[in-house]
Formats: C-alpha cells, structure tokens, sequence
C-alpha cells in the first residue's frame, strides 16, 4: 500500500533506541544463562581445566581426540542410542494405545490420567530404590515371579547382558505417562464432528478412523512427544546412578553418567565439558532431524 | 422404487433431560422435509439419531425401507452435511470428496496409509473414484479447487466441497445439519437454490435441519415445526403459513412475527378492550382467546383499532409500520407504499383487518374452530 501522505512521513533510519531497550531484558536473560554457559562449556572442552589442578592449558582438540579412542566413550554413546532406539519408539507407541483406550471410556479418565503421570511427578532416585527391590535378583518379586513359571532367576542389574534391557524397561516405565498425558490432550483437542464425518463417510471400523482422522489430526501432538521423548532418552542419567554406576563392565554406561563421572569423581572439567558438546551435538542434530523430517508431514489444523 | 424415511416415536434424553418426546415423521421417497425449530428444541439431536451417530431411547428409524435403528452410520448409507463441515483439514478438496468412495470401494489394506501399495491391481479402482470425485466436483463448479485444502477455500466454497462430499456416492439419504448458517446473507440466498437444483437432479430424500424459517419455507416439499422435543406440525409450507395448528406454529413462521391480541369471546364475536370484532369463535361466551393477524392482514382504515405509530421501516415496495394499541398490544403492519408512505412515527392511526381470515387460538395456543358465519353477522 503507498499513499503519499505515507511516504512525506519521514523514514525511520535510525535504530529505535525504545526497541532495544524492550527486548534488552529477553537478550540480557538469554545470554547470561543460556549462550554464555554454552560458549564457556566450548571453551572449556578445548583446555585441561581439572579442578585442584595445574593452571589450565589451551589444548586444542587433544580431548575429542581423546574421546575417540576412549573405550568407555564409545560403549557410553553406543548405549545411550541403543537405549533412545529402545525407550522412544516403545514408549511413543505403548503411550498412543494406553492414551486411545483411556480417552475412548469416559468412565475414570481422571483417575487412570493421574495414575499414569505418576511415574512423572514421583522422584525418580526414589522409585530407583524400588525397582532396586522389585530386580533384586534373590528377593526381587520379578525374579520370583518367574520362578513361579519355571523360568531360571535373571541377574537384572547385575549382569551385562541384561542390564540396558532392564534400564530400557525402567525408561519406557517412566516415560509412558508423560506420553499417556500428552496423548490424551491432543485427542481431546480433535473436534468430534470429525469423527462424526468419518463414521457417516463410512471409516465403521475404528481402524479407519483412526488412520482418516485420528493419526493426522495428532499430528502436531505426535511431533512434540517424539521431540521431547527423544531429549528425556537422550538425557537419560537418575536410574543409572542410582542403580548401576555404569556397571558390570561399562555395560550400562550412558553419555551424562560418563560426563558426571569424569566432572564431577576425577574432576577432568575439560574431558567432561568435550563429552557433553558432543551430548549436545547428538541432541541437536536428532531435534533438526525430527523437525526437518517431521515438520513437513505433518498437518497444522 | 425404495421408500423414503420413516422416523417412529423416536425418545431421548440427556440425563434427566428429555430432548425428543416420542417424535414420529414419514418422508416420501425424493421428499425434501425440513425440521425447523428454535435452538435446543431437538432438531439436531433428531438428525444425529436419523444418522446413527446418536442412539435412540426408544423408537425406530426406517431408511429405504431398512430397518437402521441399530446399524451403525457407516452401515446406514446416508450423507451428512454438518453445520461446520467437518472437511478433513489435512486432506485436498478432491481427497475429502473421495472418502466416502475410497471407504466402500477400496479393501481396508488399500486405504491404509504406506500398506496401499502392497496391493496390486488396485489403480483401476483409485482412477474410477477419481472420476466419480471430477464429476460431482464440475456439478458443483468446484472442479478447480479440488488441489486446495480446506484451510485455502472461503467459506463459500468449504460449502461446496462438503455437498460434494455428501454428492459423490448417491446415498439413500441426504441429512443436512444447518449447512448454510456459515455463510453470509447473499451467499446463503444463493446457495439455497443450488441445494434445491441439486436436490431437484439427485431426487435423493433429504433431511434439512434450519432454525431460518426462509429455508425452511423457501426450500421444502415440507415444513416440520420442532418444539421442546416434539413435531408441533408438518405440512406443506403454504399449509404452515396459513393453517398453523397452533399458535407457536404461527409464531416461529413468517416474518415479521404474527401480531397477537388477547380478546374475550362476547355475543356476536369477541371483544377486545370494550370493543367488538366481527370474529366468530366455537367456543362459549367468556372464553379467552388469542387472535392472530398477520402483518399483511392489517390495513390502515378511518375506523378500527386507534394505534400509535412507534417506527417506520421502508423497504422500498412495501413499508411496515410498527404501532402499539390503546391496549399496549403491539402490532406490526404490512401496507403498500401508496397507503402508508406518509406515515410516520408519532401519528395515530387506526387498523383494520379482514376479520373473518384472522387465526384464532385458545388460550392453550391450540388452533379454535371457527364457528360458520351467521347470515345476519
């Protein structure tokens, strides 16, 4: 649109001191907690910084080289993808059905919603201590259970066999609600007149309506469950130290217990700020993978 | 030929509720039958019963002569149009019409998404709804938008792509819920007539849910009048306008709404407010009693019912003029330009009507008998 009266308005060159000063707070708050931190954990991965010990030195890329080679590295990446292969798509899927079955019974919606984000408000170092008792390999009911069946007891915790089994099982446990939760807002949010549409369409069976109207209409609900179910796999850490230390044998060693024990037991603050920019590469690179893919499919109502 | 709907004694309720009170309704096949109501009187719940997405408490629903009471929607082979539309928002226009075809011709293993192109053979079936899709979509003049989705067409044109929707597999029946109270005033006028064209070449029997009295009116073979959960009156539209059985009927018809006045049953007709009207009821003298007049029924006259004028509407070829008796009874008069052109606000005049067609009601709202004109009345 030009209209003369418009353009004799003299043109705004100069920056608007007002504007700054609105958005100084956002910048100020931003900086200071989030790309300040983020730059000294950069700089940080490139020195020798110990705590208590010699002065730093700049070391170059000699930590990531480092991280290469490092057996412990490679087993700790390994199993944090394999648990995030794991956990994610388990949880994503067994949450959808629990979400569609509880939203289909009007019946005690409220009460199986807050049964199942109970695993979510409870304090996870707590409940570790409980699965601790139900995996116990003598006493554990899990173990008994079986017996019961005529199976051999299973060393859960204690064997590097079946140790990232039972973390991924603890995992999928402990993100189900969220994902129950999440699940039933984004089928509370689809209009009914939808489904009604697709029942007189013909879709009788809900096989049909689920793939008409359901699935796409959850879209947008279904890309932030996948996001931040991957990032809670990602960052997977409570139920290891908690549990397994990383143990028997590394078997269980996930990418922030490395991180923490490097940091925080052999106080290698530059080793350990290497680990978590590659934990940060890895989070980066899945969140940009899952929009790109995703964000296209699907549909914004 | 099949038949067309029959609807019997059909009851609901919403907890304590009662939405439809035994209400019983026959379509002829082709038949055009609108239910028209105020809100909540059960128009809506009636035609979500008619389409299976509502269960009935009691009664039973005959389509084509099938009994449906207990089938569900899908099974029903009926089109809805509902009030919103219901398009899919993530599928094109020509998906959306293609729906209902791809559900009935295609296998369940074909129409799942990734899986359909496991199954050989099926490209035939997909081009032959295609051209089903083309076909409705070019009756509607919509034949170009089918690449759009809905979030891209006008209201106007989401309208279309419903119908097409409804259009595209020839059911046995079409079930309309409110589908034009979306669009604005002239498009409204507009696609009023198509539906009736469109019902005209379909001849499918349909089932228009409206609280606009014009539609109902203006598109109908028949007109039922909802009320509190029951069918108050079904007829021809001509029959509702000028043979209401009751009252309410009168009421919610016409526009603007049927003037009443409270009058009295006296010797030689009734009497209101001290004077007599030539209108003979059968009914007992003292009986109270309601007259309707029609807003074209009322004249100005040099004797009649003294009235204050209160407003003038012009509408170019007729004028209506509002005014309040010495009663306090308001009245609204339908008059040609030339009688009533210089009437304004403020002026006192007095209204006559053509006594003898005046409805009467009793004082239950039922339509009163009249009693024959005596010779010497």
């Amino acid at each position: 649109m030009h209209s003369p009266a418009l353009d004799a308005l003299p043109r705004r060159t100069a920056p608007d001191l007002a504007g700054y000063l609105l958005a100084a707070p956002a910048v100020i708050g931003l900086s200071v907690l989030l790309l300040l931190p983020t730059a000294a954990l950069l700089v940080a991965s490139l020195t020798d910084m110990e705590l208590g010990g010699p002065p730093l030195r700049w070391v170059g890329l000699a930590n990531y080289a480092e991280l290469l080679h490092d057996p412990a590295f490679r087993q700790a990446l390994r199993n944090t993808l394999v648990y995030v292969g794991a956990v994610l798509p388990l949880s994503v899927a067994l949450g959808l059905g629990l979400a569609l079955l509880v939203e289909g019974e009007t019946r005690g919606r409220a009460a199986f919603r807050a049964v199942f984000f109970l695993p979510v408000v409870s304090l996870l170092v707590a409940m570790a201590t409980a699965w601790e008792y139900l995996l116990h390999p003598t006493i554990g009911p899990v173990n008994r259970l079986l017996a019961l069946l005529g199976v051999a007891p299973v060393n859960w915790l204690g064997s590097s066999e079946w140790v990232l089994t039972s973390l991924c099982m603890i995992g999928v446990w402990e993100n189900l609600g969220y994902v129950v939760v999440l699940f039933m807002a984004g089928l509370t949010a689809i209009p009914p007149e939808l489904r009604a549409a697709a029942e007189t369409d013909g879709a009788a069976r809900a096989w049909d309506r689920f793939w008409l109207v359901t699935w796409p209409m959850l879209g947008p609900t279904t890309l932030f469950v996948v996001t931040i179910t991957a990032i809670r796999c990602l960052r997977v850490f409570d139920t290891v130290a908690a549990l397994t230390q990383g143990g028997p044998n590394k078997a269980s060693e996930v990418l922030l217990h490395l991180m923490y024990r490097e940091g925080f037991t052999y106080f290698r603050i530059g080793y350990s700020a290497a680990i978590t920019t590659v934990f940060l590469a890895v989070v980066l690179a899945l969140v940009l993978l899952q929009t790109r893919v995703l964000e296209r499919r699907v549909h914004y109502g | 030929m099949t038949d067309g709907i029959r609807i019997e004694g059909i009851s609901k309720g919403f907890g304590a509720t009662p939405v439809l009170r035994g209400v019983s309704a026959a379509l002829a096949p082709g038949e055009f039958l609108s239910l028209v109501g105020p809100s909540g009187c059960g128009k809506t719940t009636l035609l979500r019963i008619l389409a299976g997405l509502e269960t009935a408490e009691a009664g039973r629903v005959l389509i084509g002569g099938r009994d449906v009471t207990r089938l569900r929607p899908a099974e029903r082979d009926v089109a809805m149009v509902f009030q919103n539309y219901a398009l899919y928002p993530h599928l094109t226009a020509g998906q959306n019409m293609a729906v209902p075809l791809a559900m009935r011709r295609l296998s369940v293993l074909e129409r799942t998404p990734l899986l359909r192109h496991l199954v050989p053979g099926n490209a035939g079936r997909r081009r032959a709804i295609l051209a089903d899709v083309q076909a409705a979509a070019d009756t509607l003049r919509i034949g170009h938008l089918l690449d759009r989705r809905p979030a891209q067409l006008s209201g106007g044109q989401r309208q279309r792509v419903a119908l097409g929707r409804a259009l595209v597999r020839r059911p046995a029946a079409f079930l309309m819920d409110e589908p034009l109270s979306n669009l604005d005033a002239e498009l409204r006028a507009q696609t009023r007539k198509e539906i009736v064209e469109l019902h005209r070449q379909a001849g499918v029997t349909t089932v228009y849910v409206t609280h606009d009295q014009v539609e109902a009116m203006t598109m109908s073979d028949r007109v039922a009048l909802m009320l509190d959960g029951r069918i108050l009156q079904v007829g021809a539209p001509r029959v509702m306008y000028d043979d209401p059985c009751d009252l309410r009927v009168a009421a919610f018809l016409g526009s603007p709404r049927i003037n009443t006045l409270a009058a009295v049953v006296s010797p030689g007709g009734v009497s209101v407010a001290g004077a007599l009207l030539p209108v003979l009821a059968a009914a007992p003298l003292g009986t109270p009693v309601t007259l309707g007049l029609r807003a074209e029924m009322l004249r100005l006259a040099p004797s009649g019912m003294p009235a204050a004028v209160e407003h003038v509407e012009f509408l170019g070829s007729e004028v209506l003029v509002h005014a309040r008796l010495a009663s306090d009874e308001a009245m609204v008069a339908r008059l040609p330009v030339a009688d009533a052109g210089r009437v304004r606000a403020g002026d006192r005049v007095h209204l006559a009507a053509d006594w003898p067609g005046v409805l009467l009601f009793g004082a239950d709202g039922a339509r009163m008998a009249r009693r024959p004109a005596l010779t010497h009345a």
